[in-house]
């Protein structure tokens, strides 16, 4: 038992469900807020990091100017989703603005395959190059400032939600739209700022995959793992997609280095038989009790 | 226009088609199903055929997405398994072609049960996520077994019924167009005994539904079950008609295709499923004709897969947001205008 | 209202509910409540909102399990059978806030009631020779001539429930727990809402139910005139308890009931509770 190479794909494992935690983060985030399943949380994820690739890459702008600019602007795309397709089901079944959020990945797909072509492309480099040496176990450098990057963004996310007063405003408009509306509380401003924020951590987490991986239009796949990550974690837990993400991306590693890369989907797919058939309500989810 | 119309017993009031105007055009349409063929080009028949599957897998979908609630993408995975049954079967076994068929529908139904079995205990959605996942693990089977042909695929010798050759669209439009038939007879059938209804009230409110009697697990399962079936006959249909079947023929974009079909025509409706199907069918082939039209059209044709899937998914959303209820409403709409016709509603 | 037969008292009940206890978390929904049902009788459970006469309800329904405690059933251990299976017993149930099936019509909501009690298969369903066209056909026979005509709702059969008023839901609602054949009809708020002329109807569809179909009723009810008319035996609940059962007239003076709806008879009490809540003088 080679104890060495273990951790140090254990280490890769755990960076990369560092990202997982991210975009699961964002998923959370909408489900906290407006209890929509947003099944496009992958193709958000590769808008934003081709948002960064036009920037970066085509337009030539520096670094410091691209992210920001990448990130504004899959906000904006957050919004005009909101506004557009999700607020109008307001009051239907939670069904369809699921089916919504399946023709909306159908969408995101279509438009990155039409503008910029099915081609993989490589995103320009921002990270540090020098490699990571932890012991004897080496870490790639771009996986592991991306973990700290996204390491970072969670641990705000977390303090804004807790000690923001829009944190809390978040999650009462989750729990009870009409009691929240007659609080006070702008529930249609909350959406909006829900799916933006939402966008944005996508946005983010998406330039680091993209970084580390290259991008092209079937990145989308990735939100299938970041979907395996919240179920494990619990729908609405921010600890969950904290802990189901460095479990995910554990699992995957592991899966990849020992069994083969085709191997990683199929052990992610393992889990989440085996969490549904345990603990359906994830690690740390709410079950609600239903009323009849 | 249409008054009241009189019933003389229970039976007849519970009778698919009622009045004596629907029964002269169901004899209007058969009569010209059965011209068609005759009249079509090689085209048409094509389209006609490819229709009929798409209705038989749709119509599936709509049994349980449309009439149960839960969500499913993977009809394509589950086509797929029958496309691959019905191929490997006639190619290996040889054996006849209903055989196949019904073989195609039960390991398509196998798959479901396994996929539905872990995710429907929960809340529907985590069918929607598991349906993906089979869509993913199906793919990886066909494509890294050799008992599947690997990457390449397999060619289906034709079917052989009454020991004519099913090579044609001709031909092959006598067999789909009646399987299509019973298919949709069948489903129609469904709705009037209390397994329909057992669906149609999971999906409302199955809280109470379980306090009413019905236990969910077991008609959750039926539903999916059966959706699936559907599916596998359909991808066996596929696989003659086809007469080739890869890792790459039933791909997640396939799956939205059905969806949008259901969501286009109208969920929870027989003729929904019809109509959306028909429509969905129709919107490539359109496209293809757009395209064509168009000025610079050579350089163009590498936009019509990506326009394709953009139109697929803005179809989805489109008639969520402005049409919930489908084309199968607005066609009772029309219907409610012609009733009570020369007065206004 | 005419006077009332009263339960058999010396027949075994026909549902005994033995201190049960249901906690949601550590909230005690309901605590050690144990009363008896007769059969033939019309019992009413009462209590301020909150007491846990819905979740009484739904425990014995079968869709919550409780931590302790057991429910007998005709004899019969019920506590862990699952919901299905006690419908199919003959538990009917109507609820507090209408879950009718808005996507199918009147007939298809009361035709599902008994689907517990039919044989259908999805075979049979698929081709719809034989058993489902018998059965559907009986069916349909059957709820026209016993519980359409009896509930006077033959005008909207075919109307979706969607479209129908309050009142009338109430009224397909409780045919769909008639369909059920049911031997226990649970009814929970059946007037809830209603004006005083479509109280009466219900009131009376109630007693003829319980006269020409023998039925038990088990019902939770605000409305006090209804059920001081109509029960013979009232159980009263607050904060998930049992504080008073017995026929209606006791438990309508039993001091423990008024302190519960009304706060206590004293009123140098209460004005001096309310004094130390608003510091007025």
């Amino acid at each position: 038992m080679d104890w060495a190479y273990l951790f140090e794909i254990s280490l890769t494992g755990i960076a990369g469900g560092g990202l997982y935690a991210l975009a699961a983060l964002a998923f959370v985030m909408v489900y906290k807020a407006t209890r929509v399943v947003n099944i496009a949380i992958g193709e958000m994820l590769m808008a934003g990091a081709y948002l960064f690739f036009t920037f970066a890459s085509m337009l030539a702008l520096p670094i410091w100017l691209a992210i920001p600019a990448a990130v504004l602007g899959s906000g904006l795309l957050g919004a005009v989703i909101e506004r557009t397709m999700i607020r109008p089901l307001l009051g239907e079944p939670p069904i369809s603005v699921f089916m919504v959020t399946v023709g909306l990945a159908s969408v995101l797909v279509g438009l990155v395959e039409m503008i910029w072509t099915a081609d993989q492309k490589r995103l320009p480099d921002f990270m540090p190059t020098q490699a990571i040496m932890v012991g004897d176990a080496f870490l790639a450098p771009k996986v592991f400032w991306g973990a700290v990057i996204a390491v970072v963004f969670i641990a705000a996310v977390l303090l804004v939600f807790r000690f923001w007063r829009g944190g809390v405003a978040l999650r009462a408009t989750a729990s009870d739209q009409a009691a929240a509306y007659s609080m006070g509380i702008n529930v249609p401003r909350v959406f909006s700022l829900a799916w933006v924020v939402s966008a944005m951590l996508a946005a983010l987490s998406g330039i680091i995959v993209g970084s580390i991986g290259g991008i092209s239009s079937t990145m989308g796949v990735f939100g299938l793992s970041v979907l395996v990550v919240v179920i494990v974690g619990g729908l609405d837990s921010v600890l969950g997609a904290l802990v189901g993400g460095l479990c995910i991306g554990l699992v995957e590693a592991l899966a990849g280095a020992y069994l083969g890369g085709e191997y990683k989907l199929l052990a992610t797919f393992i889990v989440l038989v085996v969490i549904l058939m345990i603990r359906p309500y994830g690690l740390f989810g709410t079950h609600e009790i239903e009323r009849l | 226009m249409r008054i009241g119309t009189l019933k003389e017993s229970y039976i007849a009031d519970a009778a698919l088609f009622d009045s004596r105007t629907q029964k002269v055009w169901l004899a209007v349409a058969a009569a010209l199903l059965v011209l068609f063929p005759f009249i079509a080009s090689d085209y048409w028949l094509y389209l006609a055929c490819l229709v009929c599957i798409n209705v038989a897998s749709a119509t599936g979908l709509n049994i349980l997405t449309g009439y149960t609630g839960l969500v499913s993408l993977g009809q394509a995975a589950f086509m797929g398994l029958g496309a691959y049954t019905v191929a490997i079967m006639q190619l290996r076994l040889g054996t006849p072609f209903l055989l196949n068929i019904l073989a195609g529908g039960f390991v398509a139904m196998l798959g479901g049960l396994i996929v539905g079995i872990p995710s429907l205990r929960v809340k529907g959605l985590y069918l929607a996520i598991a349906t993906i996942a089979a869509s993913f693990i199906t793919h990886f089977i066909f494509a890294n077994t050799s008992f599947t042909g690997g990457t390449g695929g397999l060619t289906v010798p034709p079917a052989s019924v009454f020991g004519v050759l099913l090579d044609t669209s001709f031909r092959l439009y006598w067999v789909i167009v009646p399987v299509t038939v019973l298919m949709l007879l069948g489903a129609a059938n469904l709705f009037r005994t209390r397994v329909g209804r057992a669906f149609i009230a999971i999906r409302d409110r199955d809280i109470s539904a379980e306090v009413l009697g019905i236990p969910l697990l077991r008609y959750k399962l039926l539903s999916f079950g059966l959706s699936s079936f559907y599916a596998g006959v359909a991808g066996g249909l596929w696989a003659y008609f086809f007469r080739v079947v890869t890792p790459e023929s039933f791909p997640l974009l396939m799956s939205i295709f059905f969806l949008a079909a259901i969501i286009v025509g109208g969920m929870g409706t027989i003729l929904g499923g019809i109509l959306g199907a028909v429509f969905m069918t129709m919107v490539p082939e359109l496209l293809k004709l757009v395209f064509d039209l168009l000025p610079n059209s050579t350089e163009l044709t590498v936009f019509l897969s990506p326009v394709r899937t953009i139109i697929f998914g803005l179809l989805i959303i489109g008639f969520l947001v402005f049409e919930p209820h489908g084309l199968a409403e607005m066609w009772r709409r029309i219907r409610r205008f012609f009733h009570l016709w020369p007065f206004r509603n | 209202m005419e006077n009332k037969p009263a339960g058999s008292p010396t027949a075994a009940p026909l549902l005994q509910v033995d201190g049960v206890t249901l906690a949601f978390g550590g909230v005690k929904a309901l605590n050690g409540v144990s009363f008896d049902v007769a059969p033939g009788s019309i019992t009413a459970v009462i209590g301020p909102n909150g007491a846990g006469k819905t979740s009484l309800f739904n425990t014995i329904s079968g869709f919550y399990r409780p931590g302790q405690g057991s429910i007998q059933y005709k004899g019969q251990d019920i506590t862990r059978l699952p919901a299905p299976k006690r419908a199919r017993m003959g538990l009917g149930r109507s609820f507090q806030n209408i879950a009718l099936f808005r996507g199918m019509t009147v007939l298809d909501n009361i035709k599902l009631g008994r689907h517990a009690h039919l044989q259908t298969n999805v075979l049979d369903a698929l081709f719809y020779v034989g058993r489902a066209r018998r059965e559907e056909a009986e069916l349909r026979a059957d709820i026209e001539e016993r519980i359409i005509d009896f509930l006077e709702i033959d005008h909207i059969r075919h109307a979706p429930v969607s479209a129908l008023s309050y009142g009338l839901q109430k009224r397909v609602e409780m045919a769909r727990a008639l369909a059920m054949q049911p031997e226990i009809l649970m009814l929970d708020e059946p007037v809830a809402g209603m004006n005083r002329e479509e109280t009466e109807d219900m009131a009376r569809f109630i007693l003829d139910v319980r006269a020409e179909w023998g039925v038990t009723v088990l019902m939770v009810e605000h409305d006090m005139g209804m059920v001081m008319d109509l029960s013979d035996h009232v159980v009263v609940l607050n904060f998930g308890q049992v504080i008073a059962q017995g026929d209606p007239a006791a438990v309508q003076a039993d001091p423990e009931v008024i302190r519960a709806y009304l706060g206590s008879g004293d009123v140098g009490d209460l004005r001096r509770k309310l004094h130390a809540a608003t510091g007025a003088v």
